[in-house]
């Protein structure tokens, strides 16, 4: 590992490491996790399980803090996440914010507690786009994963009301094996809607969903199905002139090779949680690293000389086979979250490679998905989180 | 989540040609603004940056809705005397910028 040095523990000091600390770009985006309070309870949610025991949001004026600091070292794109980020009572002060520093802002919500007025509220305020994520394009499948009655109509209502009032509009499908085989009528209900950018993006498995992975991983047959059905779809949108851009994201489970995951370790994403830590990824606190809390270091430190965004910068950490791998500089090994998940050690071959001695436990959720599942779902709520809390 | 950045092809290519009367509007889809940090002009999206080179962040910054392409074509020749075949390569831009959605005409 390249960056040994101690903990910093807030106090500015000169790190011995710094001249070996490999390079690395600016944090462009930053993804402001505002809360983990959600209305829904989505069994495949990329919250860590034990959310429950994470107290204290950050202040509205710790937030703005951030956000000045972030844009100052390049950060671009904002996105307001959560949980469910209209909890928030400040959000719209947010916004506003964000707005007047510079950033294109992106609220990233499941419609639920939105409304006409919000969104022109927030139009006002500056905000610059809404992504809506639904569960399904049939109501009951959607009820059923988010854990809500009426989630559905909402989610319509208000997708439509965002396409109204003039926004760009991306909608975001979570895809697994009990909505994938309706895809066409996802991407109909897209076009119907007239998003711009529609993301059909396979459910990771990370947090709820590493949980729920045996009932979420559609079989590869299901998958070339959805690919094929979205391709036709693709060809035939473009003949009609249609410009809406659909990206279809494949589960990492089938690929041979592992994503270059986020660009790169603290080369390009920036996450801060409710409570004010800091993370390279949105999965990245499952590992067993110290990561710094915007509560006790400037973003300057946290970015440029913390521990955590050194860690897995650069090649010295990795092990064989990633070290002598002619690829390595294409997907970096992979994802560290995935490789500490399934190996119990970070500095492995993500398993998605079939380079990995562990690439077997892929091939066996591979095996699992042909058989049929009956286990009921996981939800993400208070009350199953305190039991990870515990464990 | 797809990548933030990529850069702008704006290689000259054979779309239909432009004329100097139309008037470029930009797409609502993007922003476009002046990025200290990447110290370049830029286009933002949904999730999405992309960086402008010189040249094209100079057109797009004179496109507002209101100036026809020839506009452009007079105030730019204006600020670079030296150039030569400028014309062409606004109109070569323009028409790049529209296959990639970033204004209408």
């Amino acid at each position: 590992m390249s960056n040994s040095g101690s903990p910093c523990n807030g106090q500015p000091s000169q790190a011995p490491s710094l001249n070996s600390v490999p390079t690395h770009g600016q944090p462009l985006w930053l993804l402001a996790e505002l809360t983990y309070k959600c209305p829904l309870q989505c069994p495949y949610c990329a919250n860590p399980v034990d959310f429950a025991s994470k107290t204290g949001e950050l202040s509205t004026a710790e937030w703005i803090d951030v956000f000045t600091q972030a844009r100052e070292l390049g950060a671009a794109q904002l996105g307001f996440s959560g949980g469910e980020p209209l909890v928030r009572q400040d959000l719209i002060e947010l916004i506003r914010e964000a707005r007047n520093l510079g950033y294109y802002s992106n609220l990233i919500t499941s419609g639920v507690g939105l409304n006409e007025r919000k969104i022109a509220d927030f139009r006002e305020a500056g905000l610059d786009h809404i992504q809506v994520s639904f569960q399904a394009a049939d109501p009951e499948v959607n009820n059923l994963l988010a854990g809500s009655e009426k989630a559905f109509k909402q989610k319509l209502a208000m997708a439509r009301e965002v396409k109204a009032q003039g926004y760009p509009m991306v909608l975001n499908f979570v895809t697994h094996r009990h909505n994938i085989d309706q895809i066409d009528r996802i991407i109909e209900l897209c076009v119907e809607l007239k998003a711009d950018y529609v993301e059909l993006a396979t459910c990771q498995y990370y947090g709820w969903a590493y949980e729920n992975r045996n009932d979420l991983l559609p079989t590869r047959a299901q998958l070339e199905r959805a690919e094929r059905i979205t391709n036709d779809y693709r060809d035939r949108l473009a003949a009609e002139g249609n410009p809406i851009k659909i990206i279809f994201v494949t589960p990492d489970y089938y690929e041979e090779r592992p994503k270059g995951c986020m660009n790169g370790w603290g080369q390009v994403f920036l996450t801060v949680t409710p409570d004010g830590t800091a993370l390279p990824c949105h999965s990245a606190r499952m590992l067993p690293i110290e990561f710094p809390s915007v509560r006790e270091q400037s973003i300057e430190q946290i970015w440029n000389r913390s521990n955590g965004f050194n860690h897995f910068r650069g090649y010295e950490w990795m092990k064989e086979p990633c070290a002598s791998c002619d690829e390595k500089e294409k997907d970096f090994g992979g994802c560290r979250c995935q490789a500490f998940m399934m190996t119990g050690d970070a500095n492995n071959a993500d398993p998605v490679c079939s380079k990995s001695p562990h690439h077997d436990l892929i091939l066996q959720a591979r095996e699992e998905a042909e058989l049929p599942s009956h286990k009921e779902p996981v939800y993400r709520n208070e009350r199953n989180s305190k039991v990870f809390c515990k464990s | 989540m797809s990548s933030p950045t990529h850069s702008a092809n704006t290689t000259p290519n054979t779309a239909a040609e432009i004329s100097p009367e139309s008037v470029p509007v930009l797409n609502r889809m993007f922003r476009f603004q002046w990025e200290k940090a990447q110290d370049s002009y830029v286009l933002l999206y949904p999730e999405g940056m992309v960086k402008l080179n010189g040249p094209a962040g100079e057109v797009l910054a004179l496109v507002d809705g209101q100036r026809t392409a020839a506009d452009i074509i007079q105030t730019l020749q204006a600020k670079f005397p030296d150039a030569e075949g400028i014309d062409r390569d606004i109109l070569d831009f323009l028409g790049d910028a529209r296959e990639q959605l970033w204004i209408t005409l």
